[in-house]
């Protein structure tokens, strides 16, 4: 599964696209995001307040609790500020 | 149309296209967004729009399909660049041409409201202090909702 950063979240975690092997018990957004802050500092840092993320699945935005069941890529970043 | 591009447009040459053998237009309507060189106290020296190439596309393209499924418009047209840009550059430009023109007016600014708060583009700010995310704007949120039906 590919997972993308943007912006602050890409700064924090320090990189701006992964691949990940997922356990097979994290199920959801919610739970990938706890297991990604598992990974060091950067990525706890990335996640410390998740009012400031959004997530967005094979490029549609979802909530934490969309299930990852034939998700391909995955995209976290702040809210957004275009126009 | 939408189109995502590092480079600048032309808004003389883009209406002309939009326009080009339809005579049913009454009407274009044109919004123009800059780099504006004070964000809040701060001197801005550039700014750097960063993208979700793919979402972004997508997302541009589900809000120009949303306007014409609103309002009768014969033509429309999203341009939205990234990359580095300085004060007094253009970001970004919506036309909507219309028969008459209460739909393209509407219809304009439900676009640029709508995509502003959509479409995944970051600002980064530079001035003489370093670089700093653009934090999202509660107002942008609430004229987008003015248009959530």
């Amino acid at each position: 599964m590919k997972v993308l950063y943007f912006a602050w979240l890409r700064e924090r975690t320090g990189t701006g696209e992964e691949d990940v092997s997922l356990p097979p018990d994290i199920v959801d957004v919610a739970g990938l995001i706890e297991w990604l802050k598992g990974r060091g500092p950067g990525y706890a840092a990335a996640f410390e307040d998740l009012t400031a993320v959004r997530v967005a699945v094979d490029q549609e935005y979802v909530g934490l609790d969309r299930p990852l069941d034939g998700a391909s890529e995955i995209a976290f970043f702040p809210p957004v500020t275009g126009g | 149309m939408i189109r995502v591009q590092r480079q600048d447009f032309d808004v003389g040459a883009e209406m002309a296209a939009l326009s080009e053998g339809e005579t049913g237009i009454g009407g274009i309507v044109a919004f123009v967004g800059l780099v504006r060189e004070i964000a809040g106290e701060q001197q801005l020296s550039a700014m750097t729009l960063e993208h979700y190439p793919g979402m972004t596309e997508r997302q541009l393209e589900k809000i120009d399909e949303e306007a014409h499924r609103r309002w009768p418009l014969t033509a429309s047209l999203i341009v939205h660049r990234y990359g580095r840009l300085e004060p007094g550059e253009q970001i970004v430009l919506v036309l909507t041409a219309s028969a008459h023109r209460d739909a393209a007016f509407d219809a304009n600014r439900f676009l640029i409201d709508w995509l502003k708060t959509k479409a995944p583009f970051w600002k980064s700010e530079e001035s003489a202090s370093g670089s700093d995310w653009v934090e999202a704007q509660s107002s942008d949120d609430a004229a987008a909702a003015r248009w959530e039906k």
